[in-house]
């Protein structure tokens, strides 16, 4: 079936079958592989992007769910050639290794930052505790969430 | 030869990663990510049953599927000689079933179709007779008399056992017994684990009929192995194989060993002439790909009653699955294992292993560790603290008390060891004050006796053996384990670094830039690092088991001085000096007494290309293969200390103190990431992360519902510290760090909980220290709420 929806400010469609899973969407007919599988079960959520805003896990979402909808994914997180705070934070504290879980990492931190601009440790360690790192033991990704909550955009 | 003054431009910054701008963009390249032409999917077909006599295999409903393109079986590879293949270890695994299955999720029959999803479900129209056999679960069950052959295919195997190695010297060990006022003794299991990077394996395999060229790109710690393996494996032309490892999220050992996916796209492009994908999925990744530990161990150590250790005795039972399978030094038959003295000054020991097979995968792979090290560090910091509590002392101080001390290195050990160098009591004392040891021993009796808490301490210091390794003990299928680096400075003064390793998150292209940064008075970010692609990089044994810094590291500095002594020539031609006066000072060549007349490297490189002095050949390019004369022996002190919830058994860490001696740090902010990387793993591995099977051979834990790992809200806070004491041998005095963290702080955490306990004589728990595990031990001992 056809299905249309924004993905990162830019208007896509895309003729699926109903049991196209979104990470697929994204990955094969959209041709952004920055989002990633790691679990299939809902647990890791390397494949994390933002549906209208919301975090969700696009491994067990249907792409005909996301038809007429707001997709973000990390491709849509550099503005005007310029890194999002959050990806700054990321490199500058070394919260990251691999780089596999980073975009899922990075787009429930947004979230997060969205919600609540000067979150705790705890906020942090919660907001991403659905997010399964296995480099860093995630001390730097909360520094990175810190340091992207202290240099906001402009 | 002039003296040189030199100073690190570059050793020791925490330079930001250079790989960290495409990651964080999304604009890494793994695997998964590259698409080629026409390209077929592939998905297998895994076992249901541990162990079963395959009846017959009936693929033509499958077969029908439109978009099916072919359906392999084991019988189908046979005809090719295809149906098994050799281990890392020297032992066969099958590529596809033919006779039985040995392992739940073993290797049935793929599907090769146009479509993903059509190739997924194809499997279910694969119709399989399977006769259900006994199954073997243990290695205690598989070596019992009439248990089940499990390997009844080799013709030299009438029982399940693998291998018997001992280490050490039995008789002045069995003295050293005899004479001891007390043993102590500990029967422990490190249970059966998987590395579980968040990336799963695969490949995709692209044979050109046309040139007969086999590109494949596959998630590969090790591709130059590899590419030989699969020469070897499958006839191909060594030449005409080309492996790229492209960027992996992740490895920890698991990418190491061949699987039989690898081998099946690769036939299967190979057959049907066009490219082929394999991406595995998670429950095909924990159930079937490289598990790690799974060793049963008994320990015991002989003491005076003064608490001064006087020998070692270990006994060691592993489970290996269904083939012997470890990645590791073909001479060593349990790895590194007989490092189990660690830390410790002890005259005697004798180590005595078996391995066993069952009816589980095979693996044994070095999970973020250096060949059965956490095992043995786990045992013995597990029985150096029981032995304190026998004597009534504390924990540290008979560590400390024990301790080989720093004027006996190069130290060699009871099981053969030469431990290059190592400072213990400084970072054991760096540990206890940056704990508060004294005071928090203090708050433990406090609180216990005040107010009915249980807070227990945790001490271990271990000592790694990484970096492997001289050629004249380390080779895997014979290949020697050196590694390589080859050099390429540019006209332009830019540089290329071509290595045999290939990071996975290590952060190689940053760190390496540095050392050549820091040999060459170039910027590192003039330093491109490539590795992974075996028809652009020196051949090399690949990176696990903490050894590209030991070993790729050192051939980097080795080729950049060579680099250098040549560039010392060029810039005597370009200065008019004699070579004898010209000085480098770690950024520029001058003359001695004249340092206004100078030249950068960059000067030197340009003359290379462009003014050569007669006599010396052209361009500023070179190759090392560095064979380490020694392993390097990292160290360190981590203190835990927990608290035990009374009405529920749950444990949580209040501090985690980690001081780490991994010799010099090339990029102090990357060592950090590592060990607080390493702290996890063992926090997870003493909390909750196993793999279990039930009595039928099923696997429990195959998929990250089951299998659980620690997520940022369980993760502990680590308070890190150092002390630096280089290695002799190695050119920048680096040791490895990748692995230290796993390899040392389990026993910290473990040692925590039992210490909680040990005033109601409790002396071991067994990993994971899960809830229930406690709330039983508190429930004996009447401590339950």
């Amino acid at each position: 079936m056809e299905i249309t929806l924004r993905v990162n400010g830019v208007e896509r469609s895309a003729d699926v079958e109903p049991r196209l899973l979104l990470v697929h969407l994204v990955r094969e007919k959209l041709g952004m592989t920055g989002t990633h599988v790691g679990c299939d079960t809902t647990s890791c959520g390397a494949c994390t992007v933002l549906l209208d805003g919301v975090p969700v896990k696009s491994c067990t979402v249907f792409a005909v769910q996301a038809n007429g909808r707001e997709l973000t994914t990390v491709e849509g997180l550099m503005q005007n050639g310029q890194l999002h705070s959050i990806q700054r934070g990321f490199k500058e504290e070394h919260g990251l290794q691999c780089g596999f879980c980073t975009p899922g990492m990075m787009l429930v931190s947004k979230a997060l930052l969205e919600e609540n601009p000067d979150p705790s440790e705890e906020d942090i360690r919660w907001a991403i505790s659905g997010n399964i790192c296995r480099c860093t033991g995630y001390q730097n990704i909360v520094k990175a969430v810190r340091w992207a909550a202290a240099h906001k955009e402009a | 030869m002039a003296t040189e003054t030199r100073q690190h431009q570059w050793l020791g910054k925490s330079v930001k990663r250079r790989e960290d701008d495409r990651f964080v963009q999304g604009r890494g390249n793994y695997f998964d990510d590259i698409k080629l032409p026409n390209m077929l999917h592939m998905a297998i077909l895994r076992s249901p049953f541990a162990h079963a006599r395959i009846n017959s295999i009936d693929v033509s409903r499958a077969q029908a599927l439109p978009g099916v393109v072919a359906v392999v079986t084991g019988e189908l590879l046979a005809e090719h000689k295809l149906a098994w293949m050799p281990t890392l270890s020297g032992d066969t695994q099958a590529v596809l079933a033919t006779d039985k299955v040995r392992m739940q999720g073993q290797e049935v029959a793929c599907v090769v179709a146009e479509d993903v999803y059509v190739a997924h479900d194809a499997l279910e129209l694969i119709d399989v007779d399977y006769e259900p056999l006994p199954v073997v679960t243990t290695p205690q069950q598989a070596l019992e008399q009439g248990a089940p052959v499990i390997r009844d295919d080799k013709e030299d195997q009438a029982d399940n056992r693998i291998y018997h190695w001992e280490a050490g010297d039995k008789d002045a060990t069995d003295r050293a017994f005899a004479e001891a006022d007390r043993v102590v003794r500990l029967s422990t299991h490190y249970p059966r684990s998987h590395p579980a990077p968040l990336e799963c394996c695969g490949c995709i395999a692209d044979v050109n009929s046309a040139t007969g060229k086999a590109t494949v790109y596959m998630t590969s710690q090790a591709p130059h192995v590899h590419r030989t393996v699969f020469a070897l494996v499958a006839g191909l032309p060594e030449q005409n194989i080309q492996i790229i490892s492209p960027d992996i999220g992740g490895g920890f050992g698991n990418k190491v060993p061949v699987y039989p996916g690898y081998v099946v796209a690769t036939a299967a492009s190979l057959l049907l002439g066009r490219p082929v994908k394999w991406v595995e999925d998670r429950t095909g990744n924990l159930i079937s790909t490289g598990f790690a530990r799974d060793f049963y161990m008994d320990g015991e150590l002989a003491l005076k009653d003064d608490g001064t250790m006087t020998g070692l005795r270990v006994k060691m039972l592993s489970d290996q699955g269904y083939a012997y399978a470890d990645a590791q030094p073909s001479k060593l038959k349990a790895g590194l294992f007989h490092i189990v003295t660690g830390s410790y000054d002890l005259p005697a020991a004798h180590v005595v292993t078996d391995g066993a097979y069952t009816n589980k995968a095979p693996g044994g792979v070095a999970y973020r560790c250096s060949f059965r090290v956490t095992e043995a560090s786990f045992l013995i910091e597990r029985l150096v603290q029981a032995a304190a509590y026998e004597l009534g002392v504390d924990p540290a101080e008979l560590r400390r008390q024990n301790f080989i001390r720093t004027e006996q290195f190069p130290y060699r050990s009871a099981t053969g060891f030469v431990y290059d160098s190592g400072d213990y009591e400084r970072a054991l004392d760096l540990a206890l004050e940056q704990v508060g040891y004294t005071e928090l021993r203090e708050e433990q009796r406090r609180a216990r006796e005040e107010e009915g808490r249980l807070i227990g301490i945790g001490v271990a210091s271990f000592t790694e053996v990484v970096g492997a390794g001289p050629s004249k003990d380390y080779d895997i299928l014979g290949l020697k384990m050196f590694d390589s680096a080859e050099l390429r400075v540019h006209p332009t003064g830019k540089a290329i670094l071509k290595l045999g390793v290939r990071s996975q998150g290590q952060g190689h292209e940053t760190t390496f830039a540095q050392i050549v940064a820091d040999e060459l008075g170039i910027p590192p970010e003039d330093v491109l690092v490539q590795e992974g692609d075996t028809d652009n990089t020196p051949y090399g044994l690949g990176t696990y088991a903490s050894r590209s810094t030991p070993t790729a590291g050192a051939a980097t500095a080795v080729i950049a001085r060579t680099l250098r002594a040549k560039a010392r020539k060029i810039a005597a031609h370009l200065l008019e000096a004699a070579e004898e006066d010209v000085e480098w000072d770690g950024a520029k060549f001058a003359v001695r007494g004249a340092p206004e007349q100078a030249k950068t490297m960059q000067d030197v490189a340009f003359a290379a290309y462009t003014n050569m002095p007669e006599g010396l050949e052209h361009g500023l390019e070179g190759v090392h293969y560095y064979d380490p004369p020694n392993m390097t022996f990292p160290f360190g002190t981590y203190v835990v200390a927990v608290e035990i919830d009374r009405g529920t058994g749950q444990w949580k860490p209040l501090r985690v103190v980690a001081v780490d001696d991994c010799g010099v740090r090339i990029n102090p902010m990357i060592v950090d990431g590592q060990i607080m990387g390493g702290l996890t793993e063992g926090f997870a591995k003493a909390s909750m992360q196993c793999i279990t099977f039930d009595e039928d051979g099923n696997c429990i834990g195959s998929n990250f519902m089951d299998y659980l790992i620690p997520t940022a809200w369980e993760t502990p806070r680590f308070e890190l510290h150092e002390t630096v004491t280089p290695s002799p041998h190695h050119p920048i005095g680096a040791k490895g760090v990748g692995e230290s963290a796993t390899v040392g702080s389990p026993a910290a955490y473990v040692n925590a909980v039992v210490d909680a306990l040990a005033h109601v004589g409790v002396r071991n728990l067994e990993m994971p220290v899960s809830p229930d595990r406690v709330w039983a031990a508190l429930n004996e001992s009447g401590l339950a709420e």
